[in-house]
């Protein structure tokens, strides 16, 4: 059953300030849906919901459902590794393990979750790389520190450590703000490859990014969804006076 | 300022630094310039391969003592440094405000209680009950002198690990406790061997709490519950002795002592390298 993610009355908190207000969304599986917003919107919080990953920061609470292919992320009993498992996460600066090679940064989450398979780990690895369009660059170089590659390549290896376990959602919080244009013209067209694998939602500042990739778009503002809708639509033709501010940059 | 005067500053405040960093080292330096200079003829095969020969005659050596220190340090190191670190990892890691707070106030107040009270800890704790001087009553002296220093230093190393580290690898779906053992720690190896040493190092040369615990022994020792010959006390009995050759000898085992203290450190750093460089 695909059907998504659907957010709904979601709200957020760190230690008791209402950082998030009744979030209600539904992203469309297997398409890019881009969180746009000035910074301190709650757009980066809201993401980190999604994987439930706001909850690890002491004194960060939630309240609300998420459904993930119709299962409530949120419900008693789920246990948040499991759901991490399933939703892969790429964050704003590259953060490849230190210590770890490149392979061995592939192979992370699959090995520490107990696969010991010299040629399933390998295996795994060349398919996320090239899932990642990392491949052709490193292929000689596996053995080498992850921290030794570019910027750019450094977070294309995250995207391929998060593919390597094969999730069914990726979420990007600003993906390509550390990076200079040209690698952010890479990432961007791996998104673009990527869309018809995954459900991938993209936290972004950069406006012209969120046009580019995405197929929806939600403004966010003050802790609240100001404007949901298709991202052409919403960039031509905004409802919401405060989207229109936005996207003019009047303001943010 | 003018750039001309800037410059002479510059240049006057480099030297300083320079200077300061170079005193540094010199009481180092010196120290094991006048050990050589007074121990190195009394450094042969003897000294490693043999008991100490009884008082009035010449010769002999500290094998025992040298075996004996060893075998102290590596107990030591054995109860306290697995507490150590995971201690640290506590404080480091822990939401809970708290218990880290008491934590570690009490283990800087460890950290600061003079070692003979240290000694007398363990003969209250370990000789009395047992009703005798032992390896392992000078062991548990020396764990509880190691402890705040491995807690301390491992807890800043591990707090130095990125958060950015933990969150990628909680994405991942990894539990708490893997993310911790096989990413955080890692991370901070090279950091964390570093206090392991200056610990090791720091015991290694302790004399007080030793006295009336491990209390030395001019034998070859057989077992654990038995006294023990250690290096500094050892060393510290020779040295005020009335005989010159026991001076020599005293002189000798201090430079053994530095000597050891520096191919365990050299050979754990060495030994723990990792291919790729974490936290330091």
């Amino acid at each position: 059953m695909i059907d998504g993610i659907r957010v709904s009355a979601l709200n957020a908190w760190f230690n008791g300030v209402h950082v998030l207000h009744g979030i209600d969304l539904t992203m469309a599986p297997k398409a890019v849906t881009a969180i746009i917003g000035p910074s301190g919107c709650g757009k980066s919080t809201f993401i980190r919901c999604l994987n439930r990953m706001h909850e690890v920061v002491p004194g960060a609470t939630v309240s609300g459902t998420v459904l993930v292919e119709g299962e409530n992320l949120y419900a008693a009993g789920v246990d948040p590794v499991q759901v991490r498992r399933r939703i892969g996460m790429v964050f704003q600066r590259p953060n490849p393990f230190p210590t770890m090679s490149v392979f061995d940064n592939v192979a992370a989450g699959l090995r520490l979750a107990g696969v010991r398979r010299r040629a399933d780990l390998q295996e795994a690895v060349e398919r996320a790389l090239r899932q990642a369009a990392l491949w052709d660059e490193v292929k000689d170089q596996l053995d080498k520190s992850g921290v030794s590659l570019s910027g750019g390549q450094q977070q294309r290896l995250c995207i391929a450590r998060a593919l390597a376990v094969e999730p069914t959602v990726l979420l990007m919080d600003e993906p390509c703000s550390a990076l200079d244009p040209i690698a952010t013209a890479r990432i961007e067209e791996l998104i673009l490859e990527l869309r018809s694998a995954l459900t991938i939602v993209i936290v972004t500042h950069n406006m012209q990014q969120a046009a580019r990739v995405s197929e929806a778009t939600g403004f966010f503002l003050m802790g609240e969804m100001v404007e949901f809708g298709v991202t052409r639509a919403l960039f031509t033709n905004p409802r919401d006076k405060r989207t229109e501010d936005y996207i003019t940059g009047r303001f943010g | 300022m003018k750039p001309a005067g800037r410059r002479v500053v510059n240049v006057i405040m480099a030297w300083l630094t320079a200077l300061a960093a170079g005193a540094v080292i010199l009481p180092l330096l010196m120290i094991f310039g006048f050990l050589l200079f007074q121990g190195a003829s009394a450094v042969n095969v003897d000294f490693f391969t043999h008991l100490p020969k009884p008082v009035g005659e010449d010769g002999g050596g500290m094998a025992n003592a040298i075996v004996g220190s060893l075998v102290l340090v590596g107990m030591a190191a054995g109860i306290g440094l697995p507490i150590g670190i995971l201690g640290g990892v506590y404080l480091a890691e822990s939401r809970d405000r708290r218990l880290p707070w008491v934590v570690r106030f009490l283990a800087d107040v460890l950290n600061g209680v003079p070692s003979i009270v240290v000694g007398i800890f363990a003969y209250t704790l370990v000789v009395l009950p047992m009703r005798r001087f032992s390896a392992f009553a000078g062991a548990v002296a020396l764990a509880v002198i190691m402890l705040p220093i491995v807690v301390r230093t491992s807890e800043e190393i591990v707090r130095l690990v990125p958060s950015s580290l933990r969150e990628a690898a909680l994405a991942l779906g990894i539990p708490e406790w893997k993310v911790v053992l096989r990413v955080v720690l890692p991370t901070a190896r090279a950091g964390i061997i570093t206090g392991v040493m200056v610990a090791v190092a720091r015991v290694a040369g302790e004399t007080a709490p030793l006295l009336f615990t491990a209390f030395g022994n001019r034998f070859w020792h057989q077992r654990l519950d038995q006294p023990i010959a250690a290096l500094p006390l050892q060393i510290f009995a020779y040295a005020i002795a009335p005989y010159d050759d026991w001076h020599r000898q005293a002189w000798a085992g201090a430079l053994v002592l530095i000597g050891m203290v520096f191919v365990v450190s050299l050979a754990a750093r060495l030994a723990t390298r990792g291919r790729f460089s974490g936290v330091r």
